[in-house]
């Protein structure tokens, strides 16, 4: 007749109904924030350290992941990087976010003047191309890890202020903002208390989906040799520095990319997939 | 077969988002004959409006047909496959939606929308279709019938927007026509002339009609037959004379008696004497342009008007008459350009932002929507003790102890605290928006249209429920409403607007005989439950031309 069949892969529990894709999605996520946490504790081998009397290594015992170009164990390589992409990104995604949204909510309950000049501003700001102002900023100042952040973090700004000044816009026209207001309340009890709440969901899916661009953005810049500096190598850097081994199919160059793929395909499914609370209470 | 429809034992259910299958049809019979038209009626959630889409055999997303037959013209629409169904949707049976603004294509002219059916049925020529449209626009008394094809959605008023939703039905000579509460979002003046409309075109075809409403009153006007409907199942059939005068089953006499409030019993004005709680001088406000101090489009204009303690104001009018526009004036949402508001014995600053939190607090204001005006992340209890830990300070104890109390005052069960806006009723979230002014203790309540998203007996015990906290609070409200059964019940005085302007004002008592020929317009529009009293009625032509928007 109508629809029927559609939720037939999802579950329920303590209220709130999950897809299995959902889960399995936060699952490898969650297997990565460990790695990038206990890195230091599970890698055979120091990254910096040559075990291997051939470069481009195949997989074999010991070297469970091969070796990279200059023959160092590339599954300790691959853990340590994981480090360097999941808390670069982390952080960096966090910063712009945090400021974004803020600001967005600030724009979109104070209008006039304010509201004008940062969306002009940040307008701007969204103008530049964003591997181009990495590549400028980091030549000028050099890479390191807080540059990094930064740069990275001001490039995502601009589009994490849109987006949750465009939810707030909507929900500012709402009676019960007007009802707030009346009472005389101030704009940070307005956008903590009042907007916040009702556009947090589309903020987090905003949140993941401006990972995975960080995440591959942070790859890119290390890609074209602009991001963390030698010995130390996220999985962007470790896909250059080991291009050479396509020819060979050598891991060393599939498994960082395969990396970066994983978490970021498992991030995004995370986000499509978020719990939904159940309304029906009589379930 | 002997009647066009016939509906048997009809059961549709819903699926739930926790995957629980809820029957909201309980088995459901009814019979049209050709060209009579029955009216369902009930409150919302009641399963009206399912039943009469059911008849064009679909049923909304998440809801399944699960049985009973649904015989319209000798076909099971049940039964039929979703092709089959299409061919008989336009030209069998037809469906004139409750907002007719939402349901036109803005980018495309009327015409073309209205002979889209004979296009997709390929009934006839677009020539003869165009010409058949016109003949339909002056069958349905629509002004510039050759003309106001070419215009657009946008470019006609609402009441004129509905008359061609029912074009669009009628050209494809439907023999059933189901309409959805046509006329609910409409003006009293403007829906007068819709129903005329709809009721001579009916009569004149021959057509049999479903007409879904919650308005006993309008209902009394079209249908043939009321078949009354609560909790998906039919409560009591019979024709609209005998339902309207010896209704037998309990819910159908609630509704005839929530039709009528009780009129207010004279005020017992003894202590609370004369003294003025709010009087606003020569107001104006509007939007637009700015010039010379003054908005150039003016939804207000130079409006005076005095409440006083322990009395209510009645503000009547048609919508877009500005009398929204005057409550958000006093409350200071949209600041006045000019006039003086005067609260309590001092004159309060134009804007809200600029009001001293007492006065915030001692005049409130409760908004029509309760779906927008409660935020729906929150607990009841959190929207209920923001007023209390924001202007009383209470601590976390005592706001629980007072929103209970509230809760009680405002006749809602304790537990429903922890519930989240979504999962109450409408009337209850009304209840909630209305705990949510009194958490304030105000002096005044500016209540915007708090009954209009209500069904009729939800609306009458919101009613019952502000004068029983009024006698004891002693509050005062300003009551906005287009609806003047609602403000003849609660108010002492009454205020019409017209266009901005305070055309008249008047006691409940003299209602029968207002002197503005627009009150009397307005108040000769307002439905009666007698059924000859559409047919009887006679306008004054002139008063119609000059006040009323065809």
């Amino acid at each position: 007749m109508t629809i029927a069949h559609a939720t037939t892969s999802r579950r329920s529990f303590l209220g709130h109904s999950y897809s299995v894709v959902g889960v399995v999605a936060a699952l490898v996520i969650l297997a990565w924030t460990l790695v990038a946490i206990l890195a230091p504790y599970l890698i055979p081998h120091s990254i910096g350290d040559i075990v291997d009397d051939d470069y481009f290594g195949p997989m074999r015992q010991g070297l469970w992941l091969g070796s990279d170009y200059l023959g160092r164990d590339m599954l300790s390589r691959v853990l340590m990087g994981a480090r360097y992409t999941v808390g670069i990104s982390l952080a960096a995604v966090s910063i712009a976010c945090f400021s974004g949204v803020v600001l967005g909510m600030i724009a979109a309950v104070t209008g006039g003047w304010l509201d004008t000049c940062l969306s002009r501003f940040l307008d701007a700001m969204n103008s530049i191309p964003s591997k181009l102002f990495g590549l400028v900023v980091v030549a000028a100042v050099g890479s390191s890890i807080p540059v990094l952040i930064l740069t990275l973090a001001v490039i995502y700004i601009p589009g994490a202020y849109r987006f949750a000044r465009a939810l707030a816009v909507n929900i500012n026209t709402m009676d019960f903002i007007t009802v707030a207001r009346v009472r005389g309340e101030s704009t940070a009890y307005l956008i903590g208390s009042e907007i916040l709440p009702n556009i947090i969901r589309p903020v987090l899916a905003d949140f993941g989906l401006r990972f995975v661009f960080i995440v591959l953005l942070l790859s890119g810049l290390s890609f074209l040799g602009l991001g963390l500096q030698p010995p130390l190598a996220d999985w962007g850097a470790l896909v250059r520095e080991n291009i050479g081994g396509l020819p060979f199919v050598a891991p060393a160059v599939i498994v960082p990319s395969l990396a970066i793929a994983c978490l970021t395909i498992s991030v995004n499914l995370l986000i499509d997939n978020l719990p939904q609370k159940i309304r029906d209470r009589d379930a | 077969m002997s009647n066009l429809v016939e509906v048997r034992n009809l059961r549709i259910e819903a699926k739930t988002d926790a995957g629980r299958l809820v029957e909201i049809i309980k088995g459901v019979s009814l019979d049209i004959a050709d060209g009579e038209i029955v009216a369902l009626i009930g409150e919302s959630g009641s399963g009206k409006t399912t039943v009469a889409l059911s008849l064009m055999g679909y049923a909304r997303p998440g809801c399944r047909i699960t049985g009973g037959e649904i015989n319209v013209n000798g076909k099971n629409m049940a039964a039929l496959s979703e092709k089959e169904r299409a061919r008989l949707r336009g030209t069998d049976i037809a469906y004139v939606p409750q907002s007719a603004a939402a349901s036109f294509n803005p980018s495309s002219t009327i015409m073309e929308q209205v002979i889209e059916v004979t296009r997709i049925h390929k009934l006839m020529s677009p020539e003869q279709a165009r010409q058949r449209a016109v003949e339909l626009f002056r069958a349905l008394s629509l002004p510039d019938p050759e003309g106001i094809g070419a215009r657009y959605p946008h470019q006609v008023s609402g009441g004129q927007l509905q008359r061609l939703s029912a074009a669009m039905a009628l050209i494809g000579d439907p023999k059933l026509v189901i309409f959805d509460e046509p006329t609910t979002a409409l003006d009293v003046t403007t829906q007068i002339d819709v129903l005329k409309a709809f009721k001579s075109a009916m009569r004149a075809g021959g057509i049999a009609g479903v007409y879904v409403s919650h308005d006993l009153a309008v209902v009394a006007q079209i249908a043939d037959r009321i078949v009354v409907l609560k909790a998906g199942e039919v409560q009591e059939t019979g024709s609209t004379a005998a339902i309207l005068s010896a209704a037998h089953h309990p819910y159908t006499r609630e509704l005839l008696a929530a039709f009528e409030p009780k009129p207010r019993q004279a005020h017992a004005d003894a202590d609370a004497g004369t003294k003025q709680l709010l009087r606003i001088d020569n107001v104006t406000a509007g939007y637009g342009a700015v010039r010379d101090g003054l908005p150039l489009i003016r939804a207000v204009d130079s409006v005076s008007l005095v409440v006083e303690k322990g009395r209510n104001l009645g503000i009547i009018g048609e919508s877009g008459c500005g009398k929204s526009t005057l409550a958000r004036v006093i409350a200071g949402i949209h600041p006045a350009a000019a006039g003086a508001i005067v609260f309590d014995g001092k004159e309060l600053q134009r804007a809200a932002r600029k009001r001293s939190h007492d006065q915030l607090r001692e005049m409130q204001i409760v908004f029509q929507y309760a779906d927008t005006a409660l935020n729906p992340a929150k607990p009841v209890e959190d929207i209920i003790s923001r007023p209390l830990a924001f202007y009383h300070r209470l601590d976390r104890q005592a706001r629980s102890k007072r929103v209970d109390e509230l809760l009680d005052m405002v006749r809602l069960p304790r537990g429903l605290r922890y519930r989240h806006p979504s999962e109450l009723s409408g009337g209850q979230k009304q209840r909630v928006n209305f705990a949510r002014a009194l958490a304030a203790n105000p002096k005044l309540i500016i209540c915007d249209e708090i009954t209009s998203a209500l069904d009729t007996v939800v609306a009458a015990a919101v009613i019952e429920l502000l004068k029983e906290l009024q006698r004891e609070l002693g509050l005062s409200y300003i009551f906005i409403s287009h609806d003047l059964s609602v403000v003849e019940a609660i108010c002492d005085e009454i205020m019409v607007m017209y266009n901005g302007e305070r055309v008249e004002q008047i006691t409940p008592d003299k209602l029968t005989a207002p002197t503005h020929p627009y009150s009397k317009l307005l108040f000769s529009s307002v439905p009666k439950l007698d059924p000859t009293w559409l047919d009887g009625l006679v306008r004054d032509p002139e008063l119609v031309n000059q006040y009323g928007h065809r």
